[in-house]
């Protein structure tokens, strides 16, 4: 076997998670308007403001067109295709404990690795499962509930905790924000939501994990996240998909909001269906993520890794508002065979002394596309703020793109801004350098792939940053072999 | 240790080695000289195994064995070492690293235990300081941002890690000023013994007076046209290459 040969062949290897659930659902016919909408949140039960809100921002999404900026190419969206809602029938009265969830959904989540029964649960490390358009189990509720910790799906905090969500709802994503956002905002069916009180340290890893299983079925999530002040919590999500061939929707936004002093981190490993070699088939993952920094010295930390999806459109961002807060993106994006992604940040300065730090990898294989785009935006009032930002590209074979857009728009200046970047490609000569002194190839490109991604692997929480490095090597796998 | 017979190999339509013998045997050290283009290099990458040169004649036997039947990495482990004559840059990948993976993945296929980081940090200390190395190198990437001096060393201390019991240095001396060329000399001289063979490929006869060859051999055109001791490379040093190429020439018509 050449080393050519090598860097021609390492992703071979078939989507792990590809198998699809025989269950029961209880669906609303495809397509999208007004009625739909009011068959959402009836059937959800949801208070006057919200459905409200839901038909503001669809009318407003009927004035949108699609955004085409992105470095990305694809057929056009049917929106009148796609089934808005969909869970597993079981879950209609929503189980009140874990041993009442459908056997078949626990099992799926135990297929897929992760176990809903808390005896078998890493240590430390709290689930909400989404399945399809609903969040079908909470584990660790009420060891965070003495806490004072609300974690919950985002149905239940509809129903529990109206107030904090007509609070926050939008503060950060406004419907009118984007397209895609805009129709999350329309017909979002579930998601995650969580409330960390003044002065409390979240003891435990939060976890979502999403799973789109039916077909034809656009999944869009909510997530909202707020840190009181002086509170800190981390949370992380994981999200896979059954192997099908034609494409899947997936608009999610996930808004996060930290008070005085609070920290939120937030990580991602996005594993949905890449598609096949050819490109056939795959999750459209089209997501809108923004942090606020609205407290002085808070801290929001996106750290992502994104390996699935035939295509990523992707910004995690943070609004730095209080004076000294802090803003963080860690990201590693794959994109091999097929895939193609446009992802990177946005970081807006607005209170003094703001900082930022941007360190993005992007691995490119087969025939993938990989764009960073990123801005950094520094306005009148943020006196002395300062960014860092750093942008790598890994090349493997010669028939993939490495492209960064970044963006610098500076009004203040006192401001200091830092942009670095690199392109690199694993070439024949290494792999050969690495087997001459006893290496095997797949040895020799893990080691490279981590070595480049171990800046940002670091900011992983530990036990995902080992599951973050396996993905990674299946992701790869068949690239070079 | 080593037998090549006949051998001949070519890249894309280009034959380069046209039929070359050579024996070596354990403790020797050979010196193959000649000018640019002559194949001294392709040599030594088809004994490593480099994919790019397809062999189509004759045999290399190591230890015994078809030499030719073996991936590159099965022979790093079973003790051939290449020192590249331009050393490849691995960004990202810490040296120190790199050099205990290499050196375990080659333990382990010879059934020894893995060595932990400390033991590892104790031995790569002793054999850097008989090559002279700053120690700052071990905190660096692999070869990335070395100068081309520190990079020859690099691959000397590779080799004085990995043990190996064929070493091929390729053009090590080229690019090195005096100090630095003492140095990989101190490094090659100290790791000579009984059960090593060395061969080293050079374009000068300067780095043969620092590692003092028990053969030396005189390639051109893709064959090695004079064989002799170590004189022979202080003739070639006098009359200069292109004679040699006319003695070639002459010698192939004979």
């Amino acid at each position: 076997m050449s080393s050519t040969t090598d860097i021609a062949a390492l992703t071979n290897q078939e989507y792990k998670y590809g198998f699809y659930t025989d269950i029961e659902v209880d669906s609303v016919p495809p397509g999208l308007n007004e009625d739909v909408i009011r068959l959402i949140s009836a059937k959800k039960g949801e208070p006057e403001f919200l459905l409200e809100w839901r038909l503001k921002a669809y009318r407003h999404w009927l004035t949108m067109s699609e955004p085409r900026w992105a470095n990305v190419h694809y057929p056009p969206i049917d929106y009148q295709k796609i089934v808005y809602y969909s869970s597993p029938k079981s879950a209609k009265n929503r189980p009140k404990s874990l041993d009442e969830v459908d056997p078949k959904l626990i099992e799926t989540y135990e297929k897929l690795g992760i176990p809903l029964r808390e005896q078998q649960m890493l240590a430390g490390v709290a689930v909400d499962a989404v399945f399809d358009s609903v969040s079908v189990a909470t584990t660790f509720r009420d060891k965070l509930k003495e806490l004072g910790i609300i974690f919950c799906s985002f149905s239940e905090a509809v129903q529990e905790h109206p107030d904090l969500v007509e609070k926050y709802l939008g503060s950060v994503v406004p419907y009118t924000d984007n397209f895609f956002a805009a129709l999350n905002s329309a017909v979002f069916s579930d998601g995650s939501f969580c409330y960390v009180p003044k002065g409390v340290r979240c003891p435990m890893e939060l976890s979502t994990y999403f799973r789109i299983n039916a077909k034809d079925t656009g999944q869009f999530e909510r997530t909202l996240i707020i840190a009181d002040e002086g509170s800190y919590v981390s949370y992380l999500e994981g999200c896979t998909a059954p192997i099908r061939d034609s494409n899947q929707l997936h608009a999610a936004v996930v808004e996060l909001v930290a008070l005085d002093n609070a920290q939120i981190k937030y990580s991602t490993v996005q594993n949905w269906y890449p598609g096949d070699k050819e490109g056939r088939g795959g999750i459209y993952n089209f997501v809108t993520k923004r942090g606020k920094c609205l407290g002085v010295n808070s801290k929001i930390s996106w750290t992502q890794l994104e390996t699935g999806s035939a295509i990523t459109w992707k910004y995690p961002s943070c609004l730095l508002m209080g004076e000294n807060s802090v803003g963080e993106f860690y990201s590693v994006a794959v994109t091999n065979n097929r895939q193609q992604a446009d992802t990177g940040t946005k970081m807006i300065h607005i209170g003094k002394n703001t900082r930022s730090t941007i360190v993005s990898k992007g691995i490119s294989a087969g025939h993938g596309q990989n764009t960073y785009r990123g801005m950094v935006k520094i306005l009148k009032s943020a006196e002395g703020a300062r960014n860092f930002s750093q942008c790598d590209s890994l090349l493997i074979g010669d028939q993939c793109g490495a492209h960064t857009f970044p963006y610098l728009e500076v009004r203040n200046s006192t401001a200091q801004v830092e942009h670095e970047a690199t392109t690199s490609k694993i070439g024949e000569d290494q792999i050969f350098y690495c087997k001459q002194r006893g290496l095997s190839a797949e040895d020799a490109v893990s080691m490279i792939v981590n070595g480049f991604c171990k800046e940002v692997f670091r900011e992983l929480p530990m036990e995902f940053a080992v599951e973050a490095q396996k993905l990674l090597g299946i992701s790869l796998e068949g690239s070079v072999g | 240790m080593l037998k090549i017979i006949n051998l001949h190999a070519k890249v894309g339509d280009k034959e380069i080695l046209k039929g070359i013998d050579l024996e070596v045997k354990a403790g020797e050290v050979h010196a193959i000289m000649g000018p640019n283009g002559s194949g001294k290099s392709t040599l030594a990458q088809v004994l490593a195994g480099r994919e790019i040169y397809e062999v189509t004649e004759g045999q290399v036997l190591y230890e015994g064995r078809d030499l030719l039947e073996m991936k590159p990495e099965e022979r790093a482990a079973e003790g051939v070492f290449l020192a590249f004559q331009y050393p490849v840059e691995i960004p990202g990948v810490s040296n120190p690293y790199f050099l205990r993976s290499a050196l375990n993945s080659i333990r382990k296929h010879r059934g020894l235990p893995e060595i932990d980081a400390f033991d590892f940090s104790a031995l790569a200390r002793e054999k850097m300081k008989l090559l002279d190395m700053d120690e700052e190198l071990m905190k660096r990437s692999v070869n990335a941002g070395f100068s081309g001096g520190e990079k020859k060393r690099n691959e000397i201390l590779q080799l004085a890690i990995l043990e190996p019991k064929l070493a091929i240095l390729d053009e090590t001396d080229s690019g090195l000023d005096i100090d630095a060329l003492k140095a990989v000399a101190r490094g090659v001289n100290a790791l000579r013994s009984p059960e090593r063979a060395f061969i080293v490929v050079t374009h000068y006869q300067r780095l043969l007076n620092y590692i003092v060859p028990d053969f030396v051999h005189v390639m051109a055109n893709g064959k090695i046209v004079r064989s002799g001791d170590k004189s022979l490379a202080l003739e070639l040093e006098q009359r200069g290459y292109s004679e040699m190429d006319d003695l070639a020439v002459s010698e192939l018509v004979r």
